[in-house]
């Protein structure tokens, strides 16, 4: 055997292992949420059931925690993508000298620990709604808002930055010239370009409170959402609804995946008609001005 | 110190820092010639404010002073809320006097348990951050410099798949194949490999087998990030020199993708020490992670200001492993952090 087929069989072993590991658990999960079997096992199949899923559905604690998460969610993508926007556009516009501080306190979230989080936005807002006679703001969903947006703003922060990296001062400037004041120019120039950043960081903010457990679970106080009712159902016991929960949160996300990849394909292939649209306008103004030094 | 006191003062602090750079820059000699535009002239004034607001409050009120208002009140005794703020409210050092010494009425002279959970939790997220780098690396190479753009692209939707899970599903996941029944141990008692299934759970291989997969996706990111901008003609260039394939990853490919290496080994590192969830439901009876024993502060002693203690040494812990890490790779914070 050559060397470079042994290379090939090791990688094809090394693969197998590793999607093996990544996959290998969900597979599993799913294939006991169709099990009659009381305990989730894949193997002795017992027959064949939804029971599993019809009693998930008859869960009225899943049912509303699953109404406060997607709220939950709808709220942090409303404040973290203006939050996350307004620290990137600051991070080029700030005094020189203060900005590797000001970087480290808006990345900091990104690299503390979820559950300090959580526990430091209770802390404060208990102490602040106390003092301020305002015990009503003093609320788990208020509480996990801004707990979940505190971290989930600095990755909408680091998505804009990149997009912005790319943008061209050029058009800000042609803008200016033709007369627009800076407030339009930043929502008929700056906002339209940054739309795919806006499009993408939303979604990550939804996906990434809805997931959320370390931050929600203390933020949350007395409340639940859909994780931290989960995490106390999975810690009494083991039963296959919470597998049948699993598949049906895999299929959501699968088709939500595919949507999301379709409309980033159909927007990359516009703007490609766009840029191929301006390129043969620019060879057919070439063209004109040619043929008209000829003539000439 | 009466810790009435306490509040104001961190009010005062972010101000102080703000006023600080204000006067650096109202004072700094300005290049003659050049009229720069102001803040408010650069972005039209209903943007200024908008920015100026948006920032003041995310970085202000959601990330500054919590954690302040975290540390200040690890410092406080545990109080009735009627004596808050009274006479008996002064700043103390007995919560951690505690996570080291106990309470006085134990037998231990120091409180082994959650000492021993705190270096353990430790120790074990640096064998998970190694084990990932280990398990990753190969893979990420191999995206980065050996695959097509097409095959990229699908192993990186396979890879992404799974965390569209929620973490704690995932964890339940784990559960179901490590338990005493579940589908490891009953491979190995048909094969007849073992006569008694194995306490995976107990032992605590569930759980670090479950930190290890849960937080995967953040090495590999970090580190085919990195290995892409290596520039393949260096490889080429080793290999047509006669550089066993060793050499190339030891002397080329690692020493180029060092700050990847750091960012992934950190956020693994960071999330496995923070981890809740997976503890929570992989944890067996004894088993000792130091951020339950965090959650048991608050909702089983109902004793904030020492869970807030704990969260702060958990906070430390982290933040010296940051800074050790930047050391040891001369790196910048900007380079990890991406």
């Amino acid at each position: 055997m050559s060397s470079k087929t042994v290379m090939n069989v090791m990688l094809a072993f090394y693969m197998a292992i590793f999607f093996g590991f990544l996959f290998g658990p969900l597979i599993v999960m799913g294939v006991s949420a169709f099990n009659t079997s009381t305990y989730p096992q894949v193997y002795p199949i017992e027959g064949l059931t939804l029971s599993w899923f019809e009693k998930l559905l008859n869960d009225r604690d899943m049912v509303y925690g699953l109404k406060n998460s997607l709220w939950i969610g709808m709220w942090v993508v409303v404040v973290s993508v203006p939050l996350g926007l307004a620290a990137a556009m600051m991070m080029s516009q700030i005094y020189s000298k203060a900005r590797s501080f000001y970087y480290v306190i808006v990345v900091s979230p990104v690299l503390t620990p979820g559950v300090i989080i959580g526990i430091s936005t209770v802390v404060f807002w208990r102490d602040l709604t106390t003092a301020t006679n305002s015990k009503f703001l003093y609320d788990g969903v208020f509480m996990a808002v801004l707990g979940q947006s505190s971290f989930i703003s600095a990755y909408c922060m680091l998505m804009f930055m990149s997009r912005l990296n790319r943008f061209d001062r050029a058009q800000e400037e042609a803008g200016l010239d033709l007369g627009a004041s800076q407030t339009q120019v930043f929502f008929h120039i700056l906002l339209p370009f940054l739309r795919p950043a806006i499009f993408s960081s939303a979604v990550l903010a939804f996906l990434s409170s809805f997931e959320n457990y370390n931050t929600t679970t203390f933020a949350i106080l007395a409340d639940k959402t859909l994780t931290t009712v989960l995490a106390g159902r999975v810690r009494q016991g083991t039963t296959p609804a919470i597998s049948a929960l699993a598949v049906l949160i895999i299929a959501v996300t699968v088709v939500g995946a595919i949507i999301y990849e379709i409309v980033k394909r159909r927007e990359d292939r516009e703007r490609q008609a766009r840029l191929d649209a301006a390129h043969a306008a620019e060879l057919r103004e070439l063209e004109s001005i040619e043929k008209a030094t000829h003539h000439a | 110190m009466l810790s009435s006191t306490g509040h104001p003062f961190i009010f005062l602090l972010p101000v102080l820092a703000i006023a600080i750079f204000w006067v650096m820059a109202k004072f700094e000699p300005k290049p003659v010639g050049v009229t720069k535009k102001s803040f408010f002239e650069r972005n039209g004034t209903p943007v200024a404010i908008y920015l100026i607001v948006a920032v003041a409050f995310w970085s202000l009120f959601m990330i500054v002073l919590p954690q302040l208002f975290m540390v200040e009140m690890s410092f406080r005794p545990k109080l009735p809320p009627i004596e808050m703020g009274g006479p008996k409210d002064l700043y103390t050092f007995e919560n951690y006097h505690y996570f080291i010494y106990g309470s006085t009425t134990s037998s231990d002279a120091i409180n082994w348990v959650h000492i021993k959970a705190f270096f353990l939790t430790i120790f074990a997220s640096l064998l998970v951050a190694l084990f990932n780098f280990a398990l990753c690396y190969p893979l990420a190479f191999y995206m980065a410099q050996v695959a097509r753009p097409a095959r990229v692209r699908f192993l990186l939707l396979l890879l992404i798949a799974p965390y569209w899970v929620n973490e704690i599903l995932r964890a339940f996941a784990f559960r179901i194949i490590f338990s005493s029944g579940g589908l490891i141990n009953k491979i190995l008692l048909g094969m007849g490999w073992v006569d008694q299934p194995i306490d995976f759970i107990g032992n605590d291989i569930a759980l670090y087998a479950g930190l290890g997969y849960a937080y995967m996706l953040m090495m590999i990111f970090s580190l085919y990030n990195a290995i892409e901008t290596l520039d393949h003609a260096q490889i080429e260039a080793a290999r047509d020199l006669g550089a066993p394939w060793w050499h190339i990853h030891a002397f080329i490919v690692i020493p180029f993708a060092k700050p990847g290496i750091a960012s992934g080994c950190t956020l693994v590192f960071m999330l496995s020490a923070g981890s809740l969830a997976a503890p929570l439901v992989l944890g067996g009876p004894r088993s000792l992670w130091f951020t339950p024993i965090l959650y048991d502060r608050f909702f089983q002693a109902f004793n904030w200001p020492q869970g807030a203690a704990y969260a702060f040494i958990l906070l430390l812990a982290c933040v010296s492993f940051v800074l050790l890490v930047l050391r040891l790779g001369r790196l910048s914070l900007g380079e990890i952090a991406k």
